[in-house]
């Protein structure tokens, strides 16, 4: 067999998104010119979105261990010890690009690509979320991206029957021309039966399961790493196609598989294709891979090899079977009616070896393909530390209620139902706690065992203090899985960013990883799992920084676990933790800022005090445990009086207001002081006794009531429903007007 | 002892949760059958389960309707045996003629899912409620795409005089009541014999303290006994 003699050239290699240099460093390597099948693999491999050349520096600084964690990352998806043997896999990924474009496909398979992730490691999903972000509500695109990111979330989720139950949704000028489409998925496996993806074991042949391949998604993870133009909407055939039955079909097929002693090792073909799973495979197990590409099921005629390696076509995995399984694995996937070949075997010889037609097309040696991609120290400019607003001239004349209610109308607060009503938040009947509250939280299915998922990124907060806001993301999700009764236990994250060339963008992107180490560590949650997504930029201009981080807890007895409704009268609302100095409460950067005084300027976020939170957080697990709480809430977002309308709105009730009217300040209602939570009890004595013992400083700020209003005042009083109504319009009637 | 099958095609989602549901009641564990199997033992019950079975990219239903255990559950029908379509299975029910009407797109053209109100309707033309009180309200859940009930005129007022209209969304006065447009607020029918109920909501998903509610624990058991 001979080598086939093409050579390719620098321009070829920056069409791919290579620069010159690294053209060079990759002929230098190979000593010799690749071919364009071989550059093609370069091009991925050392993508931003494959490689992390960009970030690596700065996420090797994340903490990543613990006694709870058995993978951190590096797998395919985090994996977590949840106690009795069992083991939670999760990981958190962006397809913001490709839903900018086409949003239905877009979304689907972005949440098609997170599930394989879990399910690949032996891990039954039971819990999807998001991260979305859009643009302004008035531009004329939003309509057009919410609904159809949306319809394309829950059309792959509700058809593979995996509950979507948590997620975030926000909108944002810096978004009209780059959205956000983080799609997070958690599983649950046994802790001894989970799948990794190193290949071994000499002559084990190599198999194909799924879908097969087309021409879509060609060089995605490129795309993925590049800025964006006007331009680029032509680029559709690049979005791949979601087949969510293709999707249930594979994942059902694959754990049987994986039950059946058959896998040696296994990884779904996500970003890169056949590429990075055929790369990353050998290369972890120090062992090579010989694959025939005629052998490869494919979709259309006369596909390239450099078409069938780089395409993203979706619902396809690579498997390393065990030497005697392949009958075994053929049964099943007969059973399924999916696509199965045998393609290839593990060598020993440290090289991808791709032949079609009895050439050898490519023959890569591996080390350089993964581990002599550049990583580049990017100059960064340290972000400056802004000033807080004048508190002064921040506060507004108007009555409490007043306010409340434009800020809960404001989008954003008003409600998500819209979107979440979209999702089946039901399937698999292990839901204890859905979407509208803190973080949501499912029955580990067979016992009293319940896993909290949440996602949080206040971008605001990001844009004005990447340090301070990328702490408040984690402190937030702290907060959310804490109100749920449950323990944190791991992160995950998606760190959306701009142009990393840009020295700006690069301080953005150290502060925003230097602040999410320190509340990793601090709150012990390490990161086991994330996504990169970089150049989140069109045309020069970049996104506000979003650093999402997804978070699971566990609770050892889901009868211990509260939501955020209050349903009864007479109990007692105490706010946890003190407002700042003198109850007057932060609202430089607030929503009060933002939509009240309408000062649109990234001052000071909150400053986050993370001993005070973990202290926080082991009080409400206490009482909770102790039965000493009808509902909690964090207070986030909007401040405490928001939390409580929100409390009452959930469960139908009221509140009066306690505090004495020089008490009760635009700041004490609206300041966004973080470490707080509301909680409602009928055991007022009990729960200040609890208080004490743990040293954190509470007051009662309301009695709950029947009227289904809120009483601020002698002569301030709203009412529950006219409150929702305010809270359930803003949405629905931003998706049902017209057109512009 | 009430014996239950459960039928699963490629794309159905909610065998597990009925299969959980059912063991729950009874305490033993239903008969699995896959869509490709072309013989099935005699059961008291069979339920179609929620899904999208192959991916509903053709009507919802229209090909699970047509694969070979559908000849066993048709000669089960014919047997006068009681069979429960939730959902998908209402639709694939609906595809293969077992009972009256179609499900089409929602009339909001979007998915779906939230608990609605229902008003059950018990007369002697709907022996598979068994115990179930008339005019009892429940709340369930719905979770759908096609969950909007069409009838032509006759067969409407075939299906009114002959009481097969079992379920009815409740008009609570909140404007969305009917979650799909579904026409004389239909949300589940039964066969002329009253055996075979077909319902878009998800009893499986109430039938548990964990769901926060109990309704669908209630009729899931009435069927049952009704089955038995």
């Amino acid at each position: 067999m001979s080598m086939e003699a093409e050579h390719t050239t620098p321009d070829q290699a920056r069409d791919m998104g290579l620069s010159a240099d690294e053209f060079d460093r990759i002929c230098t390597r190979l000593g010799r010119i690749p071919n364009l099948t071989e550059l093609g693999i370069f091009s991925a491999m050392w993508s931003e979105h494959c490689s992390y050349k960009s970030s690596r520096r700065w996420l090797k600084t994340l903490p990543t261990t613990g006694d709870q964690v058995i993978h951190g990352p590096g797998e395919n998806a985090g994996v977590v010890d949840i106690g009795d043997g069992m083991a939670a896999v999760f990981k958190i990924e962006s397809h913001n690009h490709p839903s900018f474009i086409e949003p239905y496909q877009g979304a689907a398979t972005g949440v098609g690509g997170i599930l394989r992730d879990v399910f690949t490691m032996g891990a039954r999903p039971v819990a999807l979320l998001n991260a979305l972000r859009f643009g302004e509500a008035d531009h004329p695109l939003t309509r057009h991206l919410v609904s159809g990111v949306v319809s394309g979330v829950g059309g792959y989720g509700n058809c593979i029957g995996i509950p979507t139950i948590g997620g975030e949704t926000h909108f944002d000028a810096s978004y009209n021309q780059n959205i956000l489409v983080n799609a997070m998925a958690v599983g649950l496996a046994r802790a001894d039966r989970i799948f990794l993806s190193a290949a071994s074991g000499l002559g084990n042949p190599v198999i194909y399961i799924g879908a097969k391949t087309g021409r879509d998604g060609i060089h995605g993870a490129t795309m993925a790493s590049a800025e964006f133009s006007e331009e680029d909407m032509s680029k559709r055939p690049t979005v791949q196609v979601g087949d969510p039955l293709a999707g249930k079909l594979l994942m059902e097929a694959s754990l049987e598989l994986m039950a059946s002693d058959s896998v040696v090792s296994i990884q779904d073909m996500g970003a890169a294709g056949l590429t990075s799973s055929s790369v990353e495979m050998s290369s972890k197990g120090g062992m090579g891979m010989e694959i025939d590409l005629d052998q490869v099921p494919i979709r259309e005629k006369g596909m390239t090899p450099y078409e069938i390696m780089l395409s993203e076509s979706q619902e396809r995995m690579l498997v390393v079977l065990k030497p005697d399984a392949t009958e075994r694995a053929q049964a099943i996937f007969d059973k399924w009616d999916l696509d199965f070949a045998v393609i290839g075997r593990v060598t020993d010889t440290g090289h991808l070896v791709l032949t079609s037609r009895d050439a050898v097309v490519a023959d890569l040696p591996l080390d350089p393909l993964v581990n002599d991609a550049p990583e580049y120290d990017r100059p960064y400019d340290p972000p400056s530390t802004p000033q807080p607003a004048d508190h002064t001239t921040l506060v507004q004349e108007m009555a409490l209620s007043t306010a409340l209610k434009q800020m809960m109308g404001s989008h954003f607060l008003a409600s998500r139902r819209w979107v979440y009503e979209q999702y089946d938040q039901h399937v698999m009947a292990d839901t204890v706690i859905e979407s509208g509250g803190d973080a949501a939280l499912v029955r580990v299915h067979g016992t009293n065992r319940g896993l909290a998922v949440t996602t949080d990124c206040t971008q605001r907060y990001v844009l004005a203090d990447p340090y301070q806001g990328a702490m408040q993301a984690v402190a937030e999700a702290y907060r959310n899985i804490t109100a749920t009764g449950a323990k944190p236990l791991a992160t995950t994250n998606n760190l959306n960013f701009g142009n990393p060339e840009k020295p700006a963008i690069m301080g953005q992107i150290v502060g925003a990883v230097k602040g999410m180490g320190a509340a990793c560590s601090a709150l012990d949650v390490p990161v086991v799992s994330g996504n990169v997504s970089l150049y989140n930029e069109t045309d020069g201009n970049a996104i506000s920084p979003a650093p999402v981080i997804g978070m699971i807890g566990v609770i050892d007895d889901i009868a211990d676990a509260v939501g955020i409704a209050i349903t009864d009268t007479g109990l007692s609302v105490y706010i946890i933790g003190q407002t700042a100095a003198a109850n007057d409460g932060w609202l430089s950067n607030s929503v009060y800022a933002h939509v009240i005084v309408d000062h649109d300027h990234p001052d000071a976020p909150p400053p986050v005090d993370l001993a005070l939170e973990a202290k926080h957080g082991d009080l409400i697990r206490h009482l909770t445990k102790q039965h000493l709480v009808a509902a909690v809430h964090d207070i986030s977002d909007g401040g405490a009086l928001v939390a409580l309308a929100e409390m009452v709105m959930a469960g139908q009730t009221g509140a009066d207001i306690t505090l004495s009217p020089d008490q009760l300040t635009h700041g004490w209602a609206f300041g966004e002081d973080q470490g707080r939570y509301l909680v409602a009890t009928s055991d007022p004595t009990a729960l200040e006794a609890a208080a004490a013992q743990y040293g954190v400083e509470i007051q009662k700020i309301a009695v709950t009531n029947d009227r289904q209003e809120l009483k601020l005042g002698d002569s301030d009083i709203i009412s529950s429903t006219e409150l929702r109504g305010v809270f359930e319009h803003w949405l629905p009637a931003l998706m049902e007007s017209k057109p512009r | 002892m009430t014996n239950v099958a459960v039928i699963s095609f490629p794309g159905s989602n909610c065998d597990r949760d009925i299969i959980t549901a059912v063991n729950h009641i009874t305490g033993t564990q239903p008969t699995q059958y896959w869509h490709k199997e072309t013989s099935m033992e005699k059961h008291d019950l069979v339920i179609l389960p929620g899904g999208f079975s192959f991916g509903d990219y053709l009507r919802c239903g229209a090909i699970a309707a047509r694969s070979p255990i559908m000849d066993e559950v048709m000669e089960h029908v014919w047997r006068g045996g009681f069979v429960l379509g939730i959902c998908n299975g209402f639709q694939i029910l609906t595809e293969a003629g077992i009972l009256p009407g179609t499900l089409m797109r929602n009339k909001q053209l979007q998915f779906v899912c939230r608990d609605v109100t229902l008003s059950l309707h018990h007369t002697q033309s709907n022996a598979i409620l068994g115990q179930c009180d008339d005019n009892r309200q429940l709340v369930i859940p719905v979770a759908h795409n096609e969950g909007n009930y069409f009838a032509d005129p006759d067969t409407l007022k075939k299906i009114t005089d002959k009481e097969q209209i079992a379920l009815t969304y409740t008009n609570t006065g909140a404007a969305n009541y009917n979650p799909n447009g579904a026409i004389n607020d239909i949300a589940g029918v039964t066969s002329d014999n009253g055996r075979v109920l077909g319902m878009m909501p998800h009893p499986e998903r109430k039938a548990e303290a964990i769901h926060g509610g109990l309704d669908g624990h209630y009729l899931l058991t009435s069927i049952i006994e009704a089955a038995s």
